[in-house]
Formats: structure tokens, sequence, C-alpha cells
């Protein structure tokens, strides 16, 4: 296994390395050490490899991952995982700001706590925090779902289009247009594969609320202006 | 015989004037601000209060049509392994498909490509027409990231962060239900039909230092190859040029409020920003400051219409321009020829700016599948090629005169300013005098 020690290696070496390999490549797990919070690890991964970070990283991990799986032990600075395609990214502790922020696919999974604005503008991509989430989480969210075990902070799901929102424990406050929703089987069914997913064992669907938007802003309406 | 008093004519206030009153009553009918596309619509200094002095005695003119004139440009010499080599100093600003028209979009990379330029997205995505018909296209990166994905950003020849545009720095957009086909709502991951706002920040960095590692993290994603322009609307352009360049751009691109947009209240475009005029001496000045001009390359836009403009944004400092309104005028948007149909959505050619409303006559800005035929790309590419080659020779033609090889030799010097507000905003003489407002204490 490849391992780029960070405290005596370039981060051009690791991401150069880590984009030269080609469908069906040979190596396909890397270890990274010392990240020592360094900025764009494991940035733009295009192929389904497997990459261990020990210690916690900067901003922008795993930024646009397509296929791979990053896992950091520690925990993330902000934009963990922004606008990923698809593959898997695992936070072992806390992520900062902006974590998985326009998401496109693929499923992040957050151990610790999330700061503001998690999930924001997500597009697709399945988030799964195990502790809380702050404030303006999954503000514009378009599509994709949060699952979130903790709390959730102010303002959450805020001008939310068709995102899915489920959160465990307390909301402080719901956004403009995002309101509390019937849970159905088919939402209990999709939450039961994303905690499975996430490898949480000890916690049961039917323990969520479900939080959408009410779709009154989607058209323009004069009416709504306190609303924005 | 009587005697009646002389009437006095009817007499309209200064203040209160048609179209003011026009705007009260539509406001009140509708409850709703006014919505258009294109850029300010008002006068501002510009260009036209600004001329070239040709040469003289001390200066001697090259021979129009014997000695070269160079109109090359390379982008992004400071940090990327793949700069941009263009035959023009005249580039096609960012306009999304959805707000133009699929074969609008084309059309755009057709032209610019015969003319050696480069195009640029939208917000809004990379279309595999666009990508196909353009040579150099320039993916913008945009706070609502839709259609943002790492493979359309290793197939663009250059990344432009998109930070604010000048018909609304400081604004958001919203590309309005109607205009949202099933191509264009798949592309943006919303239903079809609603409206689909563009945030006014990026969702995930703030400030120039969060700028300078989301830079870090687009070349580390494209090892580096790509140039990267960081564009702002024309606010403050002195500080927004440093932090851009403190940030790492190889690129500053600069609107001004003659910037047009695809969609937005109507207020925001004729009272926010500055005229481009204003904005280019001091984005050149902060670059000078820094040691960074020509090595970080300077685009200037809004309301750019002739080779005369482009040799004075030039001779001012930039090392391009890029041009939007004047692009799709060319392509034929606002063509007389039209009329008859701009007369039945109540407007006029040379005043329709509903781009918004999706209905387009000429077939530009709009999603319809049956205007949107009116437009043939390959005709409306050359009609744009052809455009870009005549003010290319334009602004040869002045440099020529002013004695200059290359494009890039023009300087402030050649130039004389026709009005007291030019010669303040642009920091050029006042014809006939050595003096502008500002310089020697006045």
């Amino acid at each position: 296994m490849p391992v780029f020690d960070l405290s005596t290696t370039p981060l051009r070496a690791l991401n150069s390395a880590l984009h030269a390999l080609s469908q069906g490549a040979n190596d396909t797990e890397f270890e990274v050490i010392n990240p020592r919070g360094s900025h764009s690890v494991a940035v733009g991964i295009d192929t389904p490899i497997t990459v261990e970070v020990r210690g916690s990283v900067g901003y922008y991990c795993a930024g646009m991952n397509d296929g791979g799986t990053v896992t950091v032990h520690g925990s993330a600075g902000p934009g963990v995982a922004e606008n990923m395609m698809s593959g898997t990214v695992i936070i072992e502790g806390d992520a900062s700001q902006y974590a998985g922020a326009t998401g496109r696919g693929g499923l992040l999974v957050i151990k610790g706590n999330a700061a503001s604005r998690c999930a924001i503008s997500m597009k697709g991509i399945d988030i799964v925090v195990h502790g809380n989430i702050g404030h303006m989480s999954a503000f514009m969210g378009q599509s994709g779902h949060l699952v979130v075990l903790g709390d959730a902070g102010e303002a959450l799901g805020d001008s939310l289009y068709e995102a899915k929102l489920f959160v465990r424990g307390t909301v402080k406050s719901l956004g403009s247009d995002c309101i509390e929703k019937q849970m159905k089987p088919k939402h209990l069914a999709k939450l039961a594969e994303l905690l499975e997913k996430a490898g949480v064992t000890d916690v049961k669907p039917e323990e969520f609320k479900r939080y959408g938007s009410a779709r009154t802003l989607y058209n323009f309406n004069i009416d709504n202006a306190d609303a924005y | 015989m009587s005697y009646h008093n002389p009437h006095t004519p009817p007499r309209k206030s200064a203040t209160f004037d048609d179209a003011t009153l026009a705007e009260i009553r539509r406001a009140a009918a509708t409850g709703m601000y006014d919505i258009r596309g294109a850029g300010t619509k008002r006068k501002v200094p510009h260009f036209d209060d600004l001329l070239f002095l040709g040469a003289s005695i001390s200066r001697y003119p090259l021979e129009g049509y014997r000695e070269k004139c160079d109109t090359s440009v390379v982008l992004g010499t400071r940090f990327a392994r793949k700069p941009i080599h263009l035959k023009t100093p005249i580039t096609i600003a960012g306009m999304s498909f959805g707000a133009l028209s699929g074969n609008a979009k084309e059309a755009l990379g057709r032209g610019a490509t015969l003319a050696g330029t480069s195009t640029t997205t939208g917000d809004g995505g990379m279309t595999d027409e666009e990508r196909g018909h353009s040579q150099t296209l320039v993916y913008q990166y945009l706070p609502s990231r839709y259609g943002m994905n790492p493979k359309d950003l290793r197939r663009a020849d250059a990344i432009e962060i998109v930070v604010g545009q000048g018909a609304k720095p400081g604004g958001g957009g919203m590309l309005l239900g109607q205009k949202i086909s099933d191509r264009v709502a798949n592309m943006r991951n919303l239903p079809k039909g609603i409206d689909q706002r563009s945030a006014c920040r990026h969702p995930d960095w703030t400030g120039p230092d969060d700028l300078e590692i989301k830079i870090l993290e687009l070349r580390e994603i494209t090892d580096w190859e790509k140039p990267i322009y960081i564009k702002v609307g024309g606010a403050r352009p002195y500080y927004d040029t440093a932090l851009a360049v403190k940030a790492g751009a190889d690129v500053v691109v600069l609107d001004g409020m003659q910037g047009g947009t695809a969609a937005t209240q109507d207020v925001f475009i004729e009272n926010v920003g500055m005229p481009t005029l204003a904005c280019i001496r001091p984005a050149v000045q902060a670059l000078q400051d820094l040691g960074m001009h020509r090595k970080v390359q300077l685009i200037v836009s809004g309301g750019i219409r002739s080779g005369a403009d482009v040799a004075k944004a030039l001779a001012l400092g930039a090392d391009a321009v890029a041009i939007g309104t004047a692009a799709l005028v060319a392509l034929g948007d606002n063509d007389p020829k039209w009329e008859e149909e701009y007369q039945k959505l109540g407007t006029t050619a040379g005043a329709y700016d509903d781009w918004h409303e999706g209905r387009d006559p000429a077939g530009i800005t709009t999603q319809d599948p049956e205007l949107a035929a009116r437009l043939d790309p390959v005709a409306a590419g050359r009609r744009l090629a052809n455009y870009l080659k005549v003010m290319t020779l334009e602004a040869q033609t002045i440099a020529r005169a002013c004695g200059k090889n290359h494009l890039h030799n023009l300087e402030p010097e050649d130039l004389c300013a026709l009005t007291m507000e030019a010669a303040a905003m642009a920091q050029i003489p006042l014809a006939g005098t050595s003096w502008y407002p500002g310089k020697g204490g006045f």
C-alpha cells in the first residue's frame, strides 16, 4: 500500500498519484499520514480507490470525489466532500461548515458533529451525521438525503427544494418553506437503508422525523416576499 | 374685445418623466418589481468619451496594410501549466445554456472558434454541443454550482470563478420557470417548471482567504493545468483586483455596469455598480502596485461594442475584453426583421429585453423549440466571427495610427478625454489640456 507522509511529501505528489490511476489499476489502496490539517487532501479522485487518512484535514478533503472511498481518522475542515459525485467519505471525528456542499451523489458519513451549513445546496448526495448539525443546514437543498441522529440548529432546510431531511433529535427552528412531513413507509425504508450503509445499528428509523419543502416558494409570488 | 390669458404649454416633470410614471403605474398594478435582461440603459460615461490622439511629429504611425500589428494574447501565464493562446483579445463572456438556447450556445462556440478566441459557459453547466464547437472553452464556477462536475472541469480550457457580474454586483440570479425545459431542469437537478434561484454567494467559501484555498482545490483537481480566472462586478475594482491576485488568480475578469444579465431586477441593473470606464484604471493600478500587471491578465467587459472600445480598454491597461450583449446582437438578437413580433410583445427591435420570458422572436434567449429553430447556428456563428474580425481590424487600425505594433502597446498617453467625468474616471487628460480631475491637487 503506497503511503504518503504529508510532513515530508508535497500535496501535489499525493493528488497527482491518485489521479494517475487508470480503471483496473492494481494499487488501489492508499494511506496518508501526518496530514496536519492540510487542505485539498485526496481531491478529484475519479477511480474506485481507497484512501485512509490518519489525522485531521483542512478544507475540501475528498472534494469532487467520484467513486473513491476516503476515510479520515480525525476531523475535517470546511467543505469536506464538496460536490461529491459518487463513492463514500467517512469522517471519524467532527466536520466543519459546508460539509457535503453541493454534493451530487455518494455517501458522506460524519461520526461526530457537523457545523453550520451542512449539506448546503445538496444535489443528490446522501449524508448521515451521527451527532448534531449547525445552523442553516441543507439551505437550498435540491435533492438527496440528510440524516441527523442528533439535533439540528436554526433555520434547517431554508429555501429547500426536493432534498429529504431526517432528524432524530430536536430542531431549533425550521427555515423558510421547510416543514415537518409525514413519514411514509417508503421513507422509513430509505432511512433504514441509509442507516445501514452508514454503519448505524442501534437506532431505528421510527425515531426520526421527516422534513421537506412546503413548495410555496417554487414560483415567485410577491405575497411571499416576507419569507425571503 | 376680450382678453384671454395666454396658455402656458404643458410641461412634464424632469423628475417624474414618462418612463418613471409608467413604472409607478406598472408597480402599482402588479405588486412586482420589474425584471429584465441586458445591462444598464441609462447613459453613463463610457469609451465614447475618450478619443485617440493618433501619431504626430513625436510619434510615427505604422503602415496600415504592410506593417504588423499583433493582436494575440496569452491568458493564464502565472500558474497554469496550459495557458490559453488567443488570436484576438476579444473573448465571449459567460452566458448560460438555459438563459440561451442550445443553438445560440453552439453559434457562440462556432463564431469564437472561427475567430480564434474563447467562449464561456454560464450558470447551468457545460453542454456537449458547446464543448464540441468551442476550441477554447472557459468553464464558469458559480455559486449555484448547477451542472458542476469534475469531468467538465477537466475538459474545460480554463476555469472562471464567478464572484459577481457588472449588471448586479452582489446579486444572485433567477431563471424563471417558463424557461425550464426537461433538459435544463435535468442539468440543474431541479423539477421542471419551477423558478431556479442562483445564490449570490458561494456555498463553501467566504472571503479572500477561503478563496485562496478554493483555488488550490480546483488546481489540485485539474493538476494545475487550467488557468483560473476570477470574475468580479465593477464595485471596488482596486481592492477586488488586489484580493483576486492575493487569492492566486491567473486572470481577473472585471465587468462594469453596462454588462448584461439574463434576468435581474431593473432597479438593480440601473442602480448598483460602476461604469466600465471607471473600473479599469483602479484595477490596473492594483496590478501595478503588486508588480503583477501583464503577469496576471485583466479582461474587461461591460458595453464593449467596437474595435475602438477594445483599443481604449487595452490602452487603459486591460489585456483583453469580453463581449456578451454585442455577441448576441451579432447572432441576431433584436434584429428589426422580427419587428412585427416584437410589436406583439409590446416592444420594438432594439428595446427587447424580456429575455427571462423565453419568447425571444430571434430564437436566442429561449428554450422554446420552435423559436430556437429560427437561429441557424452555422450562419449565426459566421456572423459572430465576422463581427469579431471587424472589431479586431478596427482595433489594429487605431493601434497602427498610434504607432503600435501590438495592441498591448497602446497606452493611456495615446488618449484624451472629451468630458470632465471621463477624464476623472479614466485618469486621462481633458482634450487640449494636460490635466484631469484629481491630478495636481485639484
